[in-house]
């Protein structure tokens, strides 16, 4: 829950600077390399969440199956 | 390690740092010939090196099966050599993009390109070769034998042979000097080896799913009542 709240704030941040079309907008400026890097990165982060999941659930059946014995 | 969590989050958090850095921190003057490419270095070569980490930790785990015969060492070795495996193709696939603008072609007749493609076939013929055999104790015996094999091969292949040789246009092989050499400033530095040591915390975690699985069905069949 911790994680997603953090991850929102993120998003949110960066969804902040994507909206605002002033001229010193970075992700206006470098040929628009920081669309790139924030393309990438939410990619990357939505696979790190996935894998977080699996070890979550991963986690609950070792729990369970050491609750059992 | 296979249990605890703090390792994975330090992991995520450099890999993401160096793909933000190493997409930012470049300075467009220092390229030379790779042009922008240079990149590559924080995304191609980790992949590498996530290789070899899981390898070295698969054969260790084969040594530690021969001398205890505790069948949960040959499930950490086979895991992390299925893994480590992906991460190798991962390696080639990528090299190979990065050779087509390069060196102007998808694969060269490089020693390090081939040497890379050998260590991977041997990797690739010990999972064929534990799928191959039925019987449990059997399987995590021959593929433990081979693994001590393997390895050392690998690393000759891979890594050492290419060195040997007198043309090569891999960097870090042959006559061509590594990155290390290069007259570039330290912004690869600052993203490369986080990156290096990001992936191989990766390629553990993704490692440690498979095996705390296969623990899980261990222990599920360990645990059945005889009926």
């Amino acid at each position: 829950m911790k994680i997603k709240l953090i991850f929102l704030f993120l998003l949110s941040f960066i969804a902040n600077s994507l909206f605002a079309q002033t001229q010193d907008n970075p992700f206006y400026s470098n040929g628009k390399i920081y669309v790139v890097v924030t393309v990438i990165s939410i990619i990357f982060t939505g696979i790190i969440i996935y894998l977080i999941q699996i070890d979550r659930r991963l986690r609950k059946t070792e729990k369970e199956l050491k609750d059992k014995n | 390690m296979i249990y605890s969590n703090w390792w994975k989050y330090v992991g995520a958090a450099f890999v993401l740092y160096s793909i933000i850095g190493g997409l930012l921190f470049v300075n467009p003057n220092n390229l030379l010939f790779l042009d922008e490419t240079v990149r590559n270095l924080n995304f191609h070569v980790p992949m590498w090196f996530a290789m070899i980490a899981l390898l070295f930790i698969s054969v260790i785990n084969s040594i530690r099966y021969l001398k205890t015969f505790d069948i949960k060492y040959d499930i950490i070795a086979s895991k992390c050599a299925a893994v480590g495996v992906l991460f190798g193709l991962m390696g080639l696939a990528t090299g190979s993009v990065w050779a087509r603008f390069s060196w102007g072609d998808w694969w060269t007749a490089d020693a390090k390109l081939n040497g890379a493609a050998i260590g991977e076939l041997l990797y690739l013929a010990y999972l064929i070769l534990r799928n191959s055999i039925e019987e449990p104790s059997k399987k995590a015996r021959l593929s433990s034998v081979y693994s001590i094999f393997a390895f050392p091969i690998f690393i000759v292949f891979a890594w050492i042979y290419p060195k040997m040789v007198t043309n090569s246009m891999h960097p870090g092989s042959g006559d061509t000097v590594g990155f290390n050499k290069y007259p570039l400033n330290n912004n690869l530095r600052m993203t490369f080896y986080p990156a290096v040591i990001g992936w191989v915390c990766m390629g553990w975690w993704m490692t440690t799913l498979l095996i705390r699985n296969e623990f899980l069905i261990l222990n599920k069949s360990k645990n059945k009542t005889p009926d």
